[in-house]
């Protein structure tokens, strides 16, 4: 007799569907007796027939999701030196603070004298987010940074239009860019115009020049880049922008290289997103929930998003919704609270000095692993990086025929996360690579010898690589059929 | 306190191999007089003392695990399975990235198809994404869908569509050259609302309808997809307490192009607004132009079942600006939780919660109507939500309930200023909800 039972390691046993475990009459969670009259007065023009959800006992979805979670790579499993994405740790006390019954389980109508503590702690992040970028005000509104992108290029819109000035419709986006920056332009009715990096990756200031006129509405900017480059020119890019009547707004997806050594207000920038997700260590949770809070200078204060916390002469918090000029509002209520608490946690706990520390060590933690790594891969930028750096693996496509994505999937035969890949757009076979600065050095010199082990397979045994991965539960996925004939549910 | 990890040896060494002397030098590209600011923030805290002053500020708010809490208005105080809060607290779920490496990724990916096939079930619709921030940015994006499918430049909004939702898609279409009717809602002796049927045109892009809509009135919308069709325009309905679908027909039986919902009532935590999950679908041949992430099922070269993200091509990071939404994240540990929760309670468990907070509601109507100045304002029948009369303003009511540690009423109707909403759950025993008609008894004049 043949046996169906066999034994595999955790995480790589294929995990039913709960649909698969479903077994009709399997006992739910139950509540307590009805202990008003029932009522019946739902008529059959409103009433619901059919409900198809799974029937499974609690342990067995328990086990479900354990063994789904299994499946994944975290940050709390393995190195993820993921480019652009940020992945330090992320602290245990921040999920504590979290679950608070006075934070977790609280309505967002409560009357304010019921949530002083609640407004306390936004308005304290307001201020110190505005204090580390150098500006006036923020909105903790934005649910993510794509959304304080939309929140801060609506803003710019707005006050261009306040002013008279109906002219602009052109958003200057360098190539490196995001590419949520383009589409949250789209999103505002603006086009797009593409600006070039140089040589050394800074933005490319002839063309800056040629592009700028009274059609501008203004220059989205990563500082430090995509490419985790400090643009040279910073100063001169913004008082070139705003000489045309521009602003130029700050994508502040890489504020964690400049926490306490520079103030992105100070060199000219009008507003800027902050992922909280990314430079405040809220966790990432398998994509999302982020936080896209939006720090603004004085000009742009008015547009702000409702509601503000504001602090009244009595020392009382309350959210102000009247503001008349303000772009109004993006999500419900006041933004995602929980993370936003978290972060507050983890800027009190660092002060000025530690996020210094932070920004010190995750760029001499990349620094150290760009030397290590460029004996063995080409970098696309001879220079000092900033918190990551961005190799090209076209050496090895040209020499062995494998590309970044095989490089890339050997890696989690070691057991680490890809760097980012095939991103900025602008660099050849792009490996973007940020350790962070949570990492030991121990794990960064393990990475470079995983590194080496695998440019030394590219030359010598590539299909090893090109095959790869062996070790995980699944190896490449089909995803041309996938996006051809979409299963999309069961 | 902080969370490197390196010595000072460390420190040295790696100094040495990038060739400086100072960690400061890596800063060389900083302009000069910008470089090393102040930062003016108040003292580093340890661990202890950051927990203990968090935990104060906490105890400052009134917590509906204390508080009788019928605060309803989009969020919901429904009880979440202690499951559900470990599933989500589930490290290589909170600490994981976007499933971008999907060999890495399964548990994600296939708990994404998972919570897409509940969303598809619940709403009665063909497909879903992997959601989108809540249930208000839900509908901004809808209307945007619509627009785009429709190539058309008006939207009709019901004016008992909830005014925040309402304010999102003022916002999300600002920079566009659209027009947006709002159906007027007046107060006679229930809540009245001009037809939307009157309102549609040959331009009209789509109607957006709540159900229940804001006040709590279960509306019945048989007929009203026909008629939105015959003009070419799309149907939207948005769901703002899904256990509701535990007893009402779902918007795929009315006939709806797109639905959405907000997902807190489904398990998640009310932390004072967010984060929730934005639950989203459409019909299968609009898929296309769904925003957001999806997942998909497939298989690797040994035919092993797997799941990737799939039709990226309408995303930011391939399309740019020609994205369907700048929308670069999902609320995929949220979807987890969603997911977790309509798994333990199954349909037997869904629909008793449905049925408990309709008859609490009920029961609280009948109570407070009979009181002397009241009068239940949302017509029969309501789900778990209605709005009724108030002798007092809405301001004055909430506050003299707070005094006595009772949580009720919303402030967003500021045109109806002497009414209160209220919400019931299974959670409210029906002790709760005598103090509750106590209270406003007291207040009557």
């Amino acid at each position: 007799m043949t046996s169906t039972v066999t034994s595999v390691a955790a995480g790589v046993q294929p995990e039913p569907l709960l649909s698969e475990l479903s077994r009709p009459g399997a006992p739910g969670h139950q509540l307590p007796p009805l202990d008003v009259p029932q009522v019946e007065d739902l008529g059959g023009q409103v009433l619901r027939r059919e409900l198809n959800l799974p029937e499974i006992g609690e342990l067995d979805i328990v086990r479900h999701f354990t063994h789904l979670a299994q499946r994944n790579f975290s940050i709390d499993s393995v190195f993820y030196p993921l480019g652009s994405c940020t992945m330090k740790y992320n602290p245990r006390i921040n999920e504590d603070i979290a679950r608070l019954p006075g934070i977790a389980h609280v309505h967002p109508l409560q009357p304010d004298e019921t949530v002083q503590g609640a407004l306390r702690i936004m308005f304290e992040l307001q201020n110190v987010l505005a204090e580390i970028t150098g500006f006036s005000a923020a909105t903790l509104q934005p649910a993510a940074g794509a959304q304080g992108e939309l929140a801060g290029m609506l803003m710019l819109r707005a006050y261009h239009l306040d002013r008279g000035d109906t002219r602009r419709n052109r958003v200057l986006v360098p190539d490196s860019a995001h590419g949520t920056n383009p589409a949250t332009a789209a999103m505002c009715g603006f086009l797009t115009v593409p600006i070039r990096s140089d040589g050394e990756g800074n933005v490319d200031l002839a063309h800056l020049r040629a592009e700028l006129d009274d059609t501008v509405v203004g220059l989205m900017l990563t500082n430090p880049s995509t490419l985790g480059l400090f643009d040279h020119n910073i100063v001169e890019v913004t008082r070139l922008v705003h000489e045309a009547g521009g602003l130029v707004y700050g994508d502040g997806a890489n504020l964690n290289a400049i926490l306490g050594i520079c103030k992105p207000a100070d060199l000219g920038f009008d507003c800027l997103h902050i992922n909280v997700h990314k430079t405040f260590s809220t966790p990432h949770g398998s994509g999302g929930p982020g936080a896209g809070p939006v720090a603004v200078n004085a000009n742009l204060e008015p547009f702000l998003p409702t509601p503000v916390v504001v602090r009244d002469d009595n020392g009382e918090f309350a959210l102000e919704y009247h503001r008349p000029k303000s772009i109004g509002r993006l999500k419900a209520f006041h933004g995602h609270f929980a993370i936003l608490a978290r972060g507050l946690t983890y800027i009190r706990m660092h002060g000025a000095d530690g996020l210094r520390a932070v920004s010190e060590t995750a760029v001499l933690n990349a620094n150290y692993l760009r030397v290590l790594l460029s004996d063995f891969f080409d970098l696309a930028y001879e220079r000092t990086c900033m918190h990551e750096f961005v190799l090209s693996g076209r050496r090895q496509k040209r020499d062995s025929g494998v590309r970044t994505l095989d490089i890339a999937k050997r890696l989690l035969d070691f057991g680490i996360h890809p760097p980012t890949i095939y991103f900025p757009l602008i660099v050849e076979e792009a490996i973007m690579v940020e350790p962070t600065e949570t990492e030991s050095r121990a794990t960064l010199d393990r990475f470079a010898e995983v590194m080496r082990e695998i440019a030394r397979e590219c030359s010598e045994t590539p299909k090893v690589v090109k095959s790869a991965p062996h070790h995980q539960p699944v190896g490449r996925l089909d995803e041309v059929t996938a996006a051809r004939k979409p299963i999309l549910h069961w | 306190m902080n969370f490197t990890q390196l010595t000072p040896d460390d420190r040295q060494a790696m100094l040495g191999t990038v060739g400086v002397e100072r960690v400061e030098q890596l800063f060389a590209d900083v302009p000069a007089e910008s470089r090393f600011p102040k930062l003016e923030l108040p003292p580093a805290l340890t661990e202890f003392e950051v927990g203990r002053y968090m935990a104060q500020l906490a105890a400052e708010n009134a917590s509906v695990k204390d508080w009788p809490c019928f605060i309803g208005g989009g969020a919901y105080n429904h009880y979440s399975p202690s499951a559900v809060g470990h599933i989500m607290g589930q490290p290589q779920f909170y600490t994981a990235y976007t499933p971008y490496q999907p060999e890495v990724s399964q548990g994600t990916l296939q708990a994404s198809f998972e919570f897409q096939s509940l969303v598809c079930e619940l709403l009665g619709m063909d497909v879903s994404n992997d959601s989108v921030y809540d249930g208000a940015s839900a509908v901004g994006e809808a209307v945007l869908m619509a627009q785009r499918i429709t190539r058309r430049e008006r939207v009709v909004l019901a004016g008992s569509v909830h005014p925040q939702w309402r304010e999102v898609v003022h916002s999300y279409l600002a920079a566009r050259d659209v027009e947006v009717v709002t159906s007027s809602v007046s107060m006679g002796d229930t809540i009245e609302e001009e037809r939307l049927v009157d309102l549609l045109d040959d331009t009209t892009a789509c109607v957006v309808v709540q159900q229940p809509d804001v006040f709590g009135h279960v509306r019945d919308l048989n007929g009203l997809a026909d008629a939105v069709h015959a003009r070419g325009a799309l149907l939207i309905i948005g769901v703002a307490d899904p256990t509701s679908l535990g007893l009402v027909k779902p918007p795929g039986e009315w006939g709806a192009d797109i639905a959405t919902a907000e997902g807190q009532p489904l398990g998640l935590p009310l932390q004072f607004g967010g984060p929730w999950a934005g639950l989203m679908a459409c019909k299968s041949e609009y898929l296309r132009q769904l925003p957001g992430r999806i997942s998909g099922q497939t298989t690797d070269a040994d035919g092993r079942r797997g799941f990737v993200l799939t039709l990226q091509a309408r995303e930011q990071h391939i399309r740019r600006e020609k994205a369907t939404s700048n929308i670069c994240t999902s609320q995929t540990l949220l979807a987890i939780g969603v997911t977790a929760y309509l798994s333990l309670l199954g349909p037997t468990g869904l629909r008793e919660v449905a049925r408990q907070s309709h008859a609490k509601a009920v029961y609280a109507a009948n109570a407070i109507d009979a009181l002397p100045g009241y009068r239940a304002l949302t017509p029969r029948p309501f789900y778990n939500e209605f709005l009724v009369q108030t002798p007092l303003t809405t301001a004055d009511v909430r506050h003299r309930l707070v005094e006595r540690h009772i949580l009720a009423g919303v402030p967003l109707f500021p045109e109806f200023d002497r009414t209160l909403l209220l919400a019931f759950t299974e959670q409210n025993t029906r002790a709760d909800i005598d103090r509750l008609v106590s209270a406003l008894s007291e207040m009557s004049v």
